[in-house]
């Protein structure tokens, strides 16, 4: 049905942002600088592939561990986070980042630089899924992960870490104790991350160290704040818009980067808030544009209780 | 209601508070006043455990909370506002006030993801939005509103934690004639409810219309204490304001 390449970039676009979901509870919502999402990631990933090659587990049996694992992992890098903020937060979570990817190397459980290949492909209904069935489970994933951010940001929970986001100390003041809710932030975005990083193991179907290491975290990072941080449909865009854009300016060849770059550089520039953060250009076109329909379509009359 | 006894807090070098001793009543309003540097809003940041005492005790409702987390003491029942506004400026006035109404009810990870009251809270928040004068700029963020407004808001935020005693930090300051006796009015109202306040007050006027008993603080130590009218003609006050010549 679909052409094989564009499975292949919707899939990743998925998976993408998944993770950049992910993300988006730690850093967006909660305030809490990551520059090392990969850890989180990449736990998910290295413990379906262990568990699908070593242990025999289908991909379904092996998906709740590994967001587990991902879930763990989030609580226990969350526990020396909790006693630094802002710069040193991002300087940790570098070191972090990179102590994972050396004990992924070195350690001899993990396939060393090689990492683990021969990843098997998940199944559906008894039959391994071809990739556009595979498709169809990263799209339900990804649903559910929308589904998880929106709700967290309508729950109480959300408020909790936005306002630990803008003021700790008041927030503290205010019976929030940050150093609990910050931990809960790391573990549900930790858990989105790991989810990502399953999907992407029985996608590409090996996975090595530096998948998961400082740069791929930095590039989620990047995606999260193009969008527009702290709102899901930000995460959702950043992440799918600069899956594409390399692949738009794939006739470029050499100079991809360079316009991947100067895309970022304009973008911070004109729009800090990214591109479809709250109270930038476009979004504040968008909600004016659903403005219109919605009075158009009920006659003239505006049901809009607060415009 | 509250006590301190002996309560000090030494910053490197300096001596911020110094073995203050008071206690305020149920239900009565009391100022903290004393000149710039006196040691007012340390003492404030111990009463919300924002800064640890150095010694001394600290007892509310018959417990001592010299050593508890602020959210813990928040959530024993003491509220407060900041001598420099410290709203959820990402946050509309609604969302301020809501983070602390949720508190009351979320005490655990179940809890707070639980959005059966979220009406509730909504008409809890809304409420204090009036009381506070605030209602009208409900969905604007508070980081595009003006200090009065904040002012305002802050005590809002504070009253949704139903505190049986609220701080209030230099509340007044830098609001219009008109926003100050809104202010008073509210005051007099929460204590007619039967809260307890305590608040740090430059403005002469409002501390001797408003408050039952007033502490002087001077450079960390108390230098009197009692009603209003007393204080005003205490030598060691005059001299603290106006220099020792006076």
């Amino acid at each position: 049905m679909l052409d094989a390449y564009v499975i292949t970039i919707l899939t990743l676009m998925g998976i993408w942002s998944i993770v950049a979901l992910g993300l988006n509870v730690i850093t967006g919502l909660a305030g809490q600088f990551n520059l090392g999402i990969g850890v989180y990631m990449g736990t998910g990933a290295y413990a379906t592939a262990m568990l699908t090659t070593a242990a025999g587990f289908t991909f379904w049996e092996a998906l709740p561990f590994a967001i587990a694992a991902s879930a763990l992992m989030g609580f226990l890098t969350g526990l020396p986070a909790l006693r630094v903020r802002e710069d040193s937060l991002a300087v940790l979570s570098i070191g972090l980042v990179f102590v994972f990817e050396s004990l992924l190397i070195y350690l001899p459980y993990f396939g060393g630089p090689l990492g683990i290949s021969r990843v098997p492909r998940a199944t559906f209904a008894g039959v391994p899924a071809t990739n556009q069935t595979y498709l169809l489970i990263v799209l339900a994933a990804f649903l559910l992960s929308i589904a998880v951010t929106l709700y967290l940001r309508r729950s109480w929970m959300g408020l909790a870490w936005e306002s630990i986001r803008e003021d700790e100390t008041a927030a503290h003041a205010l019976g929030i104790h940050p150093a609990r809710y910050k931990l809960y932030a790391f573990t549900i975005g930790a858990a989105l991350a790991g989810l990502g990083g399953v999907l992407y193991a029985h996608f590409i179907r090996y996975v090595t160290p530096y998948d998961f290491g400082f740069l791929p975290s930095i590039y989620v990072l990047v995606m999260v704040v193009f969008g527009g941080l702290g709102t899901a449909r930000g995460a959702v865009f950043g992440a799918c818009f600069l899956t594409v854009l390399p692949e738009l300016f794939r006739f470029v060849q050499d100079y991809r980067n360079l316009i991947y770059g100067v895309t970022l550089v304009l973008l911070m520039l004109y729009e800090p808030r990214g591109l479809l953060g709250d109270g930038s250009y476009v979004w504040r076109g968008l909600r004016f544009l659903g403005m219109r329909l919605r009075t158009a379509v009920s006659n003239g009359r505006s049901y809009v209780a607060n415009p | 209601m509250l006590q301190t006894r002996n309560l000090t807090r030494r910053f490197a070098g300096l001596t911020a508070v110094n073995d203050v001793s008071l206690e305020v009543r149920s239900g009565e309003v009391f100022g903290v006043i004393g000149p710039n540097g006196a040691g007012k809003t340390t003492f404030f940041n111990m009463l919300s455990g924002i800064v640890p005492a150095t010694s001394g005790d600290i007892v509310f409702k018959g417990k001592p909370i010299q050593k508890l987390q602020p959210h813990r003491i928040a959530r024993l029942g003491i509220g407060r506002t900041f001598q420099i506004v410290r709203p959820f400026s990402e946050l509309t006035v609604l969302e301020n006030v809501l983070a602390a109404v949720g508190v009351r009810y979320c005490s655990n990870f179940f809890s707070a993801l639980d959005q059966s009251r979220r009406r509730k809270h909504r008409d809890v928040a809304r409420a204090l939005l009036q009381r506070a004068h605030v209602d009208r700029y409900e969905h604007e963020l508070a980081g595009n509103l003006p200090l009065g407004v904040l002012r305002r808001l802050e005590i809002a935020r504070a009253l949704g934690l139903r505190p049986d005693l609220l701080l209030l930090d230099e509340s007044f300051s830098g609001l219009s004639h008109r926003e100050v006796l809104d202010l008073v009015e509210l005051v007099r109202e929460l204590r007619a409810d039967g809260m307890t306040v305590i608040l740090i007050e430059h403005n002469m006027q409002v501390t001797m219309n408003l408050c039952d008993r007033v502490a002087v603080l001077d450079r960390g130590e108390k230098i009197a204490e009692g009603r209003p009218a007393e204080i005003t003609n205490d030598r060691r006050v005059i001299a603290a304001y106006l220099g020792s010549d006076a």
